[in-house]
């Protein structure tokens, strides 16, 4: 406001700034460093140079194999995710009564998922005897090893983010309402079809809540550590064994700060890596309205 | 109607009323469709969880017997068992330090936040452009890279086997998406009421109190459910920082309990699942309709 100091607004910002600095800019740069040493909490951090990424890439079969699990598990969960979200969302967009209802069904994995409760239960759920067997079986299939298996057990840790897609989905189904009714009548006028309508009209319009939600599932994906850590505890042969795991372990259990930290900024840089490309390739597809583009 | 009875072209009649009935039939496939695939998706998103609340009343011979939810012989001795851990406290007092947790997170969470957003959203000063790119910058940083720092920080403080840790970063509005979403509800907000108080004098500190805050009150209110969300589950923090079993919240309690509970004591661990999702369950059933708005506002993560 005209006549104010011009420094006010940075007094209410205050706590920002603070907490900026001393959470995050100091921690983000003295996690750089020290992925460069050699720090075990007993002794100062040695500095080392690239030692830890020399023996990352080179000599460390754990990491590789944590590094490969994590893309599989990101590359699959997040489309198969937002897939799902917008499947459902649509649906709901319908005038389809009892929407609360369900929108409120859908969306309660969402708000407990994260709980390690509901990590127990998944445990509890897939396991030998456990209800998806019996259900399996009560329609005539064979009972499946869920966490005995590699594959199986990263995908019953897919399931448990699939099982909370209700948040992506709730997100889809705003941008959906939002959407002018008149340019489904036009289209309707012009004889589009349905599917073509869906293509040509919805998709564009939802592109940049697609973009939001890629870019925010995909940067929690790589960061999933509870369904993991307690369901099946990184196994059978480190197949659930995500790259925060592998850091954990390492920092907090063996306390070997300095090579935690350089797995970590492996993993940052690759979120960023991606991070970027989405940003960059979105002037592509993303559809912003008032822009002059076609 | 009228026209329909009157028409004298019957063939076209008949055809139109063809044509109704076919788009009639369509209708109903579609909406048979619709509401077939929405059921059988909320059984799988609801069944787990009213399998998890029957089969915690369940005998532990029970539990894996079969699918259904209903206890042929209901028991409480899940809860009874579980509400006594195999610690020297009881359950209550680990949902008492979740508490504990929760009450000055939000609070910070809740003052900080309005005061940042307000300072954004309503004022100019040198470096605006670069703080708010940061602020979205600290929205996609991962904490994966500022963990580990972090906690040597707090080591040096000397906030170990504390909850400072747990809550003093929100309390300097260290939850970005928080900033972000108010700002934008703050944007939207016409400031006509605001300029007028500052004509008839009153500083930007009262703007701030009797104006902003009641007007910005839903959009906190869906700030402050997110946060006892997000606390209530969080297990890492704890379980980097809480080393000591008479501080620990829920989320660890449970982990310990299944550590330390017997193998085929089943009733016990779904009985303490079923009471650390309650508070959350609940506050989200009172107040949906602010977690609804609040995550098509702003967009959420989750």
């Amino acid at each position: 406001m005209s006549g104010d100091n011009r420094f006010l607004g940075l007094v209410y910002l205050s706590p920002y700034i603070i907490g900026l600095m001393v959470f995050t800019a100091l921690p983000f740069a003295a996690s750089f460093y020290l992925s460069f040493t050699d720090y075990n909490l007993m002794s100062a951090p040695v500095f080392t140079g690239l030692d830890n990424y020399w023996k990352l890439f080179t000599g460390d079969r754990t990491f590789r194999k944590s590094l490969w699990v994590t893309l599989v598990y990101v590359f699959t969960t997040v489309p198969l995710k937002l897939a799902f979200a917008l499947f459902i969302a649509v649906i709901l967009n319908y005038k389809l009564k009892f929407i609360n209802f369900f929108r409120t069904a859908f969306y309660v994995p969402s708000i407990l998922g994260g709980s390690i409760a509901i990590a127990v239960m998944w445990r509890y759920l897939f396991a030998d005897v456990g209800i998806v067997n019996m259900a399996l079986q009560g329609v005539g299939l064979e009972p499946v090893n869920w966490f005995g298996d590699p594959t199986n057990a990263l995908f019953t840790i897919t399931l448990l983010r699939l099982w909370q897609f209700g948040s992506a989905m709730v997100i889809f189904l705003a941008a959906l309402q939002s959407i002018d009714k008149s340019l489904y009548e036009a289209a309707s006028i012009d004889g589009a079809g349905k599917f073509s309508t869906f293509w040509h009209i919805t998709m564009p319009l939802i592109t940049p809540v697609i973009f939001f939600n890629l870019i925010m599932q995909m940067v929690q994906a790589f960061q999933e550590f509870n369904g993991p850590y307690i369901i099946t505890q990184g196994g059978p042969l480190k197949s659930t064994y995500l790259l925060p795991l592998y850091i954990y372990e390492e920092a907090f259990k063996r306390f070997d700060m300095g090579y935690a930290s350089a797995i970590a900024w492996v993993l940052f840089v690759i979120i960023m890596v991606l991070t970027v490309i989405a940003f960059w390739s979105s002037r592509h597809w993303v559809y912003y309205a008032g822009d002059k583009r076609s | 109607m009228a026209d329909h009875v009157l028409s004298p072209n019957l063939a076209v009649d008949r055809e139109a009323d063809r044509i109704l009935k076919a788009q009639r039939r369509r209708q109903i496939v579609s909406a048979t469709f619709r509401y077939g695939v929405l059921t059988l998706v909320g059984l799988f998103m609801l069944y787990p969880l009213i399998w998890l609340v029957g089969a915690s009343f369940k005998t532990n011979s029970e539990i894996f017997a079969g699918a259904g939810f209903i206890p042929h012989e209901p028991t409480a001795s899940g809860y009874v068992n579980g509400w006594k851990t195999s610690t020297p406290y009881t359950f209550g007092h680990f949902f008492w330090n979740t508490f504990l947790i929760v009450m000055p997170k939000i609070i910070g969470t809740a003052i900080s936040c309005t005061a940042v957003a307000y300072g954004f959203a309503r004022f100019d000063f040198p470096g605006k452009k670069i703080l708010f790119a940061s602020l979205i910058a600290t929205l996609l940083l991962p904490n994966v890279v500022t963990r580990i720092p972090q906690y040597l920080l707090f080591r040096d403080l000397g906030w170990l086997d504390s909850y400072l840790p747990l809550w003093v970063p929100s309390a300097f509005a260290g939850d970005a998406f928080f900033v972000f979403m108010l700002v934008q509800f703050l944007r939207a907000i016409p400031r006509d009421m605001e300029e007028a108080a500052r004509v008839d004098g009153a500083n930007t500190w009262q703007v701030l109190l009797f104006i902003v805050v009641p007007l910005l009150t839903p959009a906190l209110i869906s700030v402050c459910l997110f946060q006892f969300m997000w606390t209530m589950n969080d297990f890492l923090g704890p379980l980097i920082y809480i080393s000591s079993v008479d501080k620990f919240p829920v989320s660890l309690a449970l982990k310990l309990s299944i550590d330390t509970t017997e193998a085929f004591e089943w009733n016990r661990i779904l009985a303490m699942s079923v009471l650390t999702i309650m508070p959350a369950l609940i506050v989200f059933f009172l107040a949906q309709k602010y977690f609804i708005e609040g995550i098509s506002a702003g967009g959420v993560k989750g």
